[in-house]
């Protein structure tokens, strides 16, 4: 993997300590590299073209060209201009006064739209709304089956025509049926279509003229390239959609795509798509996006994920705990249970900014973690609270009891000793130091 | 031109006049879809008209920075990534340097060398030549892999090979039922079980049944996964694990489906199943949109993993053996 443009930034203008002031030269050589990494990006070069061209313009400005930290600056200048550039703020569906409000979801083959779909009305579920899902994609194998499964998981009715051939007909009445039984909200899964395709954009248009949908959504492949441009401009001349569902967003591309889209057609993303579970779903936030751009890392959805599930007493009791050294291995387990809520570890590290890369590049083997909690779990409640007893004879009984072995179980506990260690130089005020590196990894 | 199936199967046994007979069926071809390298063609100009790209018919003026410009704007508007497109301009550089390039037309001719020579990795060839010979299908969400397994299993019926399907996709709802529509379809078993169950278990019931029925060709079903997703990778090693235990050196071929319209992840696509699973071959689908597909040259040029075969379309036809110099010219020619 290649470096964050920041640190790349870093690397070209540095900090200017003791060095004279920043020349036009230098400028150029950050820019370049701001191209590079946006086109690595897959935005559309293009969309880089202009993008660049401004933001040199404003790193030419005093704000740079004085400061102390300008490879900080120019980093700064990017993510602003790539929050302006992808939306203000996240913007949301636009609801019919008179229910039901209707959604079409439109896009390629492959790019995810029956499970957005489905995330989108569990999403609004979740909002108490009342939607149903509509399968008018009559040309993929199975593809009405897969929607009807996805409802049957959400206990959300799906309308169809059994062997219908026609997608307008199935819209028209799929809607009409909302209408009879009060849903409020009717989600219409269209069959992928190539944007070039006149047959099927064809019919499209035809949906579009007989439901009138409130709401047109493109559904976008995060790992989309520069043809990502070709297909936006096309769908909107076509159906001019409203907004962009960002997917598959759970992978590691950088989705400069979606920069891409928003630039050409000015039609703002509005949810993003992250996991194979049908809750991976929400808004989209423009800033997180420039942050992922520039591989700046996404503390604040890791902020979000951490308040979503933890529960603040809690935590607090905890940091009592902490301080006072009398974290035992019960609230160990708790603490890796509510972390293992936000999603698989690896995940997490990338949101992490200045997490050195050989960290976040450590592959964690979500079964360490599972074989860690069935060894804690095979301990007493005693010996839980009071690691000290855990002699030889307990040993093998734990082992044996979670299906490990006697070594396994003599390094979780050396480690929570180490760990323990460390949170009572914490809260003495002592500085952190030597923080086993392996602390995270597998191998317990 | 392009290769005949024949020539990409290597285990097929050519009967007698059956070159004529290919030669024809690809006459037939032709006439009813206008051709692969025509629609790409065709693609291309449609691009051109709604973008105005660099694609221009003035790519070749004279020698100098522009050129190199275009040249780049092109390479990187085709997704084919910063450092294949900086490695291509280079050895285009020196070669006018040298005197190599004069003429619009030996401009041409290079690049389609430079592009050539980078395709020019691994073996072309699907081998099909054990009995059975298993086939793994792997890739990223919504690349294409069941519609690519059905095509596959078409043209190896049309070879006169008996052919096995396994819906070892257990996760998404409803990629059984896709799979077993293309079975169908073709008419080939396909060996299943309830959804969720253990892939590796269907893939063991599909080698079975393949032994019992003397089928030449299995050709597994995986479900689509995020290459950053470790257990889900773990799970695919478990099932080409699972297939090595039953057959010794299987599976023969391991297909990675990259779709073209994929930017630079598809490099990392291409390196973290390749570490997983060991990638034979890349199949590039959805070649019949706008996109060029140049991730297939940044993969071959990286990893030296070779492009096997193209999707231009649903049909079942529209699956198509691969060909550098086709795909270099679609690229860039007016």
């Amino acid at each position: 993997m290649f470096d964050t443009l920041s640190d790349k930034l870093q690397d070209v203008l540095g900090d200017l300590k003791g060095q004279g002031s920043l020349t036009e030269d230098d400028i150029n050589k950050a820019m370049r590299e701001i191209r590079l990494a946006l086109l690595e990006a897959d935005v559309n070069f293009k969309v880089v073209k202009h993008f660049v061209a401004s933001v040199k313009e404003r790193s030419l400005g005093a704000e740079v060209m004085e400061s102390l930290t300008p490879g900080q600056q120019v980093v700064k200048i990017v993510h602003e201009e790539l929050s302006k550039l992808m939306g203000a703020a996240s913007t949301k569906l636009s609801f019919s006064p008179r229910p039901p409000t209707v959604v079409l979801m439109v896009g390629l083959q492959g790019s995810g739209k029956t499970t957005a779909c489905a995330k989108l009305a569990k999403h609004l579920m979740s909002q108490g709304k009342n939607p149903t899902l509509i399968a008018a994609d009559i040309y993929r194998p199975a593809a009405i089956d897969q929607l009807q499964t996805l409802g049957e998981q959400m206990k959300i009715p799906v309308f169809t025509i059994d062997g219908g051939d026609d997608a307008v007909e199935i819209a028209r009445r799929g809607v009409e049926a909302a209408v009879e039984s009060g849903r409020d909200v009717a989600i219409i899964d269209t069959a992928g279509r190539l944007h070039i395709d006149e047959e099927l954009m064809a019919e499209l248009v035809d949906i579009r003229a007989r439901v009138k949908p409130h709401n047109i959504l493109l559904v976008l492949d995060s790992m989309a390239g520069q043809d990502a441009v070709n297909v936006a401009e096309q769908f909107q001349e076509k159906v001019d959609f409203d907004g962009v569902i960002l997917t598959k967003l759970d992978g590691d591309a950088r989705g400069g795509a979606a920069l891409s889209v928003k630039a050409v057609t000015g039609k703002p993303i509005k949810f993003a798509s992250t996991g194979e579970k049908l809750n991976a779903f929400d808004y989209f936030h423009p800033d997180r996006m420039a942050s992922r751009i520039l591989g700046m890392g996404d503390v604040l959805t890791l902020i979000e994920k951490a308040q979503a599930t933890v529960d603040e007493k809690k935590a607090r009791e905890l940091e009592e705990k902490m301080r006072k050294a009398q974290f035992t291995f019960d609230d160990f387990l708790e603490q890796m249970q509510n972390m293992r809520k936000m999603g698989p570890l690896t995940g997490m590290l990338s949101m992490i900014p200045g997490i050195p890369k050989q960290l976040k590049q450590t592959q964690i083997d979500e079964r360490e973690l599972d074989r860690v909690e069935a060894i804690i779990c095979s301990m007493t409640r005693e010996e839980r609270t009071t690691p000290d007893i855990i002699n030889g004879s307990r040993r093998k009984r734990i082992a044996a009891g979670s299906g490990t072995n006697v070594q396994a179980v003599n390094q979780l506990i050396n480690r929570f000793k180490q760990m323990q260690k460390m949170m009572k130089q914490l809260s003495s005020g002592k500085k952190m130091q030597n923080i086993p590196p392996d602390l995270l990894k597998g191998g317990y | 031109m392009t290769r005949s199936w024949h020539e990409v199967f290597k285990g097929v046994d050519e009967p007698a006049g059956a070159a004529e007979a290919a030669e024809d069926a690809v006459g037939e071809e032709k006439e009813k879809s206008g051709g692969f390298f025509k629609r790409l063609k065709a693609g291309l100009a449609k691009s051109r008209k709604n973008m105005q790209q660099h694609m221009s018919t003035v790519m070749f003026d004279k020698l100098d920075a522009e050129l190199w410009e275009q040249l780049e704007e092109t390479l990187i508007f085709a997704d084919c990534g910063v450092d294949s497109t900086v490695a291509i301009v280079d050895r285009m550089e020196k070669e006018a340097q040298e005197g190599l390039i004069r003429t619009r037309e030996q401009f041409y001719e290079r690049l389609e060398a430079a592009l050539v020579d980078i395709f020019a990795a691994g073996d072309y060839r699907i081998d099909v030549s054990h009995h059975p010979s298993v086939i793994l299908v792997v890739g990223v969400n919504g690349t294409g892999k069941t519609t690519t397994i059905g095509k596959i299993a078409w043209h190896l019926k049309r070879e006169g090979m008996s052919v096995v399907l396994a819906a070892a996709d257990t996760f998404r709802a409803a990629a059984i039922e896709q799979l077993g529509e293309w079975g169908e379809r073709v008419g080939c078993p396909v060996i299943r079980q309830e959804r969720g169950s253990d892939p590796g278990a269907v893939v063991y019931d599909a080698i079975s049944a393949a032994r019992s029925r003397d089928a030449d060709v299995v050709i597994v079903d995986t479900a689509g996964r995020l290459h950053t997703q470790v257990p889900l990778m773990e799970e695919l090693k478990k099932i080409h694990r699972v297939i090595g235990k039953q057959i010794e050196g299987a599976p023969h071929e391991t297909l990675l489906s990259v779709d073209a319209t994929t930017g630079q992840n598809g490099l990392t696509q291409a390196r973290l199943f390749s570490e997983a699973v060991d990638v034979s071959g890349v199949v590039l689908t959805k070649l019949d949109g706008t996109a060029k597909g140049g991730i297939a040259v940044a993969i071959s040029h990286e990893l030296d993993i070779p492009i096997k075969l193209i999707g231009v379309g649903e049909q079942l036809e529209d699956l198509r053996p691969f060909d550098a110099g086709d795909f270099a010219r679609a690229l860039f020619e007016d």
